[in-house]
């Protein structure tokens, strides 16, 4: 969902860019408070399996295809604040290298995919961990369906953007953008929740989401 | 910090092997959006077309490199490199300051 430019107005991507901007400022100075030494490696690991994995477009319904987006991945792993560092090194690389998504539209992308889908899907996931049964299998289905919204609601502010612009009223877009999303998204839980079992069995401690969750500790 | 270096080592390559080995094989039908951006009638807003001329590997390929596979492969493995030392140098640059963190 990487918007290219000219999809969205210069107002737009400048207000989508001054969020961004603001919030990583957050991201940035919370780690330089909180991010340890030790961690900046999987940061580093993290992003570069973001980047590769988004490469593979997979085909969901009637010639279309979808990607991973890894904004929730990455939040569970590292905090959602250094989500949005990981985030913002994957999509500048992205538009700058490969014109993945336009450059001015940056803003636009940063916010949906790391704003929307890293702090507003990482706020789904914990509301999840407080419902569900904190077990292991409980964490996993908390960062499945996390993913799955993380998805969706990206795609929705994707809509609002293009519908601020002018581009196209909200109510064409955002029902055909949802609903391939909502396919996408069935993706990214599967990729989110394996990738993040594989990581609870090798280096549990490395999952920063997972200590919240002290029955999971146990249930390992 | 053996066993520390060993899951990095193992996640990293496992990396470089979608962005080298699996990529070629992405599909290449639209993706969500510009699915809906075409029945929608706005794909042709895209202004990416200039843009792509001044970025060194538009769309995930290598100027000159004939073949489509090995092109993308080349692209996988420079920008999952690039990111993977980025992402480091990066991490580094803003992570807590040992001294600061005693005071």
């Amino acid at each position: 969902m990487h918007i290219p430019d000219g999809f969205v107005s210069a107002t737009v991507n400048l207000s989508t860019g001054a969020a961004c901007a603001a919030l990583v400022g957050v991201a940035v100075a919370r780690a330089n408070r909180n991010l340890e030494a030790q961690t900046v490696p999987l940061l580093s690991v993290t992003a570069a399996f973001i980047f590769a994995a988004q490469m593979v477009n997979f085909p969901v319904a009637a010639g279309t295809s979808g990607h991973f987006m890894g904004a929730l991945l990455a939040a569970l792993l590292l905090g959602p604040w250094n989500a949005l560092i990981v985030m913002t090194v994957v999509l500048v690389l992205q538009a700058l290298l490969f014109a993945d998504g336009g450059i001015l539209a940056l803003g636009s992308n940063l916010f949906n995919m790391g704003v929307v889908g890293g702090l507003a899907g990482y706020a789904i996931f914990l509301g999840l961990t407080f419902l569900l049964p904190k077990t292991r299998t409980g964490f996993l289905t908390s960062g499945a369906v996390a993913a799955w919204f993380s998805i969706v609601l990206a795609s929705l502010f994707a809509s609002a953007e293009l519908a601020l612009s002018g581009t196209i009223p909200f109510a064409v877009v955002a029902p055909a953008m949802a609903g391939v999303h909502s396919i996408i998204g069935v993706g990214e839980a599967l990729i989110t929740s394996t990738a993040l079992a594989l990581v609870i069995s090798a280096r549990p401690d490395l999952v920063q989401a997972a200590p919240r969750n002290t029955m999971l500790r146990r249930s390992l | 910090m053996k066993r520390s270096f060993r899951f990095f080592l193992v996640a990293g390559v496992v990396s470089l092997l979608i962005g080298i080995a699996v990529s070629p094989f992405a599909s290449s039908n639209p993706d969500g959006l510009e699915r809906v951006a075409e029945e929608k009638g706005f794909i042709e807003n895209a202004e990416s077309a200039e843009l792509w001329s001044s970025s060194p590997l538009p769309d995930y390929g290598v100027d000159g490199v004939e073949s489509e596979h090995i092109s993308t492969s080349l692209a996988g493995l420079i920008g999952t490199m690039a990111t993977l030392i980025v992402g480091f140098g990066v991490g580094r640059m803003l992570m807590k300051r040992r001294d600061e963190g005693k005071s």
